[in-house]
């Protein structure tokens, strides 16, 4: 084992888990955006509402993330001319661009079925009791019932983003210089293996722990009415 | 519809070694899954400690990492330690027993938390009525706790088997024919990247499905002895 690689290629690995959070934490917000809406359309009672909604969470929960990536960032290209037509093609020369836009797509599917069991799990008395003080539509949903699903979703939705974290190093494949692009490209050069894939799976480990504090953190604040006072 | 240029046997067969390769590593999961929670369960403290640094650390590492780690890394690692004993040989992995192994043990520590809860949820009394009908610790496991860990276990191991068969799309980073490498090599030699993936994926989706329905006949089947209202 040599230790002098792994120093030497810190500073770059470094730099690289910026870009793994700077991805993840991109395609988090988004995602979180774009699930909320969907997932009150998942509810909905209108067939022409939940059943795109619905397809849609299907075919990105159903298939693997690796060929979301592929199919926007090389399956683009079938669509040059298109895509050069409406101005778009250079977004999609981008592999950063590609790998945020597919990221953002898969956990906001997954985030929107965590979201729907959610809405689905606030005491229907909560909502009564909403109507019975005069609310309705946006009013109720914004007061009652997403303030309570988010509470009921936090823990499952602490898993997801963990679980994104790890998945975008898969942007890797598509040559983005996240932690284990960083990894790959120096340990091809430098043939040191399990030196680099070692030290980039601890930074794994150090920034899943460190979502997990934040996120537990948020939890704890918005539950905190939950706990008694001692 | 998609105009698959002749390369459609390539992406079944590509389909067929994914499921192998699906089935071979959730046999080694359920393996490491029940060992896994022995241990978690364990009296021995020490046990109960290796058990969860297993299912703590590899939940926390990326399957992409995991895979380059052990097919890439293994083999150097091993060389180094032999060369320092005097032994100079080359080793490499077969992508294969690499990826299998992987996944397998990913996904090992993702069953170990199914079966521990599993575990739980058999009664203490019947253990414990089997214990009194003379029964030694082995035979009530296999006779009393293990059928009826299954039932509760079977949901759980449902999850793991639809995350695992798409994690093993991974495994063609180390070029393993499966379904997702073949597509790749059929969307290079046609020009047609998008007719490709999209037709894998619509693969993986029908696996999807034919597992869906799998899991609620097996499902059906393990609770057959349970009355419901």
């Amino acid at each position: 084992m040599t230790v002098d690689i792994i120093v030497d290629s810190l500073p770059r690995l470094l730099k690289g888990s910026l870009i793994t959070l700077e991805i993840t934490g991109l395609s988090v917000v988004i995602g979180f955006c774009l699930a909320i809406p969907l997932a009150i359309m998942r509810v909905s009672s209108l067939r022409s509402l939940w059943m795109p909604v619905y397809a849609f969470i299907f075919y990105f929960r159903g298939t693997p993330l690796l060929v979301q990536i592929f199919l926007i960032y090389y399956g683009s290209g079938q669509f040059q001319d298109i895509l050069s037509d409406i101005g778009l093609w250079s977004l999609f020369q981008s592999a950063w661009f590609c790998a945020v836009l597919s990221l953002t797509l898969n956990t906001a599917a997954y985030s929107a079925e965590i979201f729907r069991g959610g809405i689905q799990g606030v005491p229907y008395g909560e909502i009564e009791a909403g109507r019975a003080c005069g609310m309705s539509g946006a009013l109720l949903y914004r007061r009652i019932i997403l303030p309570k699903a988010l509470r009921i979703a936090w823990p499952a939705y602490t898993n997801e983003v963990i679980f994104l974290l790890q998945a975008s190093s898969l942007v890797s494949i598509i040559t983005v210089m996240d932690i284990t692009g960083v990894a790959r490209v120096i340990a091809a050069r430098s043939f040191a293996f399990y030196e680099l894939f070692l030290t980039a799976a601890v930074l794994y480990l150090i920034l899943v722990y460190l979502v997990l504090f934040l996120f537990q953190r948020i939890e704890r604040r918005i539950s905190s009415y939950l706990r008694t006072s001692a | 519809m998609l105009e698959l240029q002749g390369y459609g046997w390539l992406l079944l067969k590509g389909a067929k070694l994914t499921i192998y390769v699906g089935i071979c590593s959730l046999a080694i999961a359920i393996c490491l899954g029940l060992a896994g929670a022995l241990c978690k369960l364990s009296r021995s403290a020490l046990v109960r400690f290796a058990a969860t640094c297993y299912t703590t650390v590899i939940r926390g590492i990326p399957e992409l990492v995991l895979i380059l780690l052990v097919y890439y890394g293994a083999p150097t690692l091993i060389q180094d330690i032999l060369s320092l004993a005097g032994y100079d040989i080359y080793i490499s992995l077969n992508p294969f027993v690499a990826g299998t192994a992987t996944i397998g043990f990913i996904y090992g520590a993702f069953a170990t938390e199914v079966f521990r809860g599993a575990y739980m949820a058999v009664p203490r009394g019947q253990i414990e009525a089997a214990r009194a009908c003379g029964m030694p610790p082995a035979l009530t496991f296999r006779r009393i706790t293990l059928p009826q860990m299954m039932r509760f276990a079977l949901p759980g191991l449902g999850n793991v088997w639809m995350v695992l068969i798409k994690a093993t799309a991974l495994i063609s980073v180390i070029q393993l024919p499966e379904l997702m490498r073949n597509a790749d090599i059929a969307a290079r030699a046609t020009h047609k990247p998008f007719t490709f993936f999209f037709a894998a994926s619509l693969i993986y989706l029908l696996i999807t499905i034919g597992s869906n329905i799998i899991q609620q006949w097996a499902e059906n089947r393990a609770n057959r002895g349970v009355r419901r209202a």
